[in-house]
This record gives C-alpha cells, sequence and structure tokens, in this order.
C-alpha cells in the first residue's frame, strides 16, 4: 500500500468529519435537538453512499479512500450510541431505544438500497 | 449555522487521527465474508468509551469553550467508529444468509457500545463525588 493511499485516508477523514458535523449542525439548526435527528440524517446518506460503492464492486484502494476514509469518519458510532444513553438518562428511554432500534433499521435498509442502485450503474 | 474556522481545524485533525486509526484496525485485522467484524467492533466500542468519557467530563466537570471537544469528541471519536461500515457488513451478512451472525453482531454492538458509555459516563461521575 503507498503512502499516498495512507494520506488520503486522513484528508478524507478528516472532511468526512467536518462534513458530518456541518449536516448535524444544519439539520439540528432546523429540526431542533428533541431527537438526534442530525446524526440520524449523517448515518443514513453515509450507509446509502457506502451501499452505493459496494454494489458498484469498486476497487481497494476506492473502498479504503472513499469507504474507510470519507465515509467511515462521516458516519458515527459513537455519537449514535451516546445520544441514545443521554436520551434514556433525560427520562425519555423509548426516544433513546427508537434511536437506536430506527437508525439501524434503516441503516441496513438504506446501505440495501445504495448496494442495488449501485449494482445497476 | 456559524462558522468558527478553528473549530471546524480542531474537527478535521480529529478526524484524520480517528481514521487513521480505525483504517490501522481494518489493515491489521482484515474483515472475512462470513466471520465476526472485529476491527469495526473493536473502533466502535471503544470509541464509544472514549466519547462517554471525555463527554461527561467537558460537559460536567470542565469549563466550556475549548476545542477539546470538536477535536476528541466530533473529530477523534466521531471518525475512528462508524455507522456506514457496519451497515454494509451487516448487509453482506443478510446476503450470505447468515441471519444470526448479523442479529449477534447488531445486538453485541449496540449494548456494548451502550454499555460503554454507561461505564464512561459513571467513572467520571463517580470520581467527581469522591474528589
Amino acid at each position: 500500500m503507498s503512502a499516498a493511499i495512507v494520506v488520503g485516508v486522513a484528508l478524507l477523514g478528516g472532511a468526512g468529519a467536518v462534513g458530518r458535523f456541518v449536516l448535524d449542525g444544519t439539520v439540528t439548526a432546523r429540526v431542533g435537538r428533541a431527537f438526534p435527528y442530525g446524526t440520524l440524517a449523517v448515518n443514513l446518506t453515509g450507509a446509502l453512499a457506502l451501499g452505493l460503492l459496494h454494489g458498484a464492486g469498486v476497487g481497494t484502494d476506492a473502498i479504503r479512500l472513499v469507504g474507510t476514509g470519507l465515509l467511515g469518519a462521516y458516519t458515527t458510532f459513537s455519537t449514535w450510541t451516546f445520544e441514545s444513553h443521554r436520551l434514556g438518562e433525560d427520562g425519555r428511554l423509548r426516544h433513546g431505544a427508537t434511536n437506536l432500534v430506527v437508525s439501524l433499521v434503516l441503516g441496513v435498509a438504506c446501505a440495501w438500497l445504495g448496494d442495488r442502485i449501485g449494482a445497476r450503474l | 449555522m456559524r462558522i468558527d474556522r478553528r473549530e471546524l481545524a480542531a474537527i478535521f485533525v480529529g478526524g484524520m487521527v480517528g481514521a487513521l486509526g480505525r483504517f490501522g484496525m481494518v489493515e491489521a485485522l482484515p474483515p472475512h465474508p462470513g466471520q465476526w467484524p472485529w476491527a469495526t467492533f473493536l473502533v466502535n466500542v471503544a470509541g464509544a468509551f472514549v466519547l462517554g468519557y471525555l463527554s461527561t467530563r467537558l460537559q460536567e466537570r470542565l469549563p466550556l469553550s475549548s476545542y477539546r471537544r470538536p477535536f476528541l469528541g466530533t473529530g477523534f471519536c466521531g471518525a475512528l467508529t462508524t455507522f456506514s461500515t457496519m451497515q454494509v457488513e451487516l448487509l453482506d451478512m443478510l446476503d450470505d444468509g447468515a441471519g444470526g451472525l448479523a442479529a449477534g453482531y447488531a445486538i453485541a454492538s449496540l449494548t456494548a457500545g451502550f454499555l460503554a458509555i454507561a461505564l464512561a459516563t459513571n467513572l467520571v461521575r463517580r470520581a467527581r463525588l469522591t474528589a
């Protein structure tokens, strides 16, 4: 593996994290903080995009750069579980559980949809 | 949305470090079809623990308005962990007819991630009580 791939993963990872922050902030500014729709929007769009790459059968280096680097950093597991935990602590256990389950189910559905679209490209 | 360039820079640099950490783990423990995706599982649970620890610390113990949260939380932990890879791994398991593996992986990831955050949160709060 070339050093360019490592540098590329780092730069795209930084860009993915900034993209997550911007989309999360934009969504949260519109719909408020009662439910973490911002993280949900980030994670579902990222799952759709990675599914698309997967379905299109792109090469190893493209997966490393865009899949592991950009989309891996764009989407997040830690914030997803953290926000679910805090919803539960705030006495909104149902919202927390809903956030875990809905994200998971819709996440697989988005990955599947992206995969089917990618396979036709 | 208000744009703070130093905040964005902190997120970018934290994201670089987090993505490199996850990339290193994937290269060290490459995933194999039909097997437990250890790399993703480990970075996700570890990242959840770190985020739970430092978010609780930053929100409840340390003064606000530093760049630690964007750098470590949004940047590093956010990028170290991943949702998209986990979903595509689940999709592959389901496509291979390995529904049991998919269910086990999903449940174990969420349970371990949630417990990691609860544990980290309690560690910080207990330290505050005894301090």
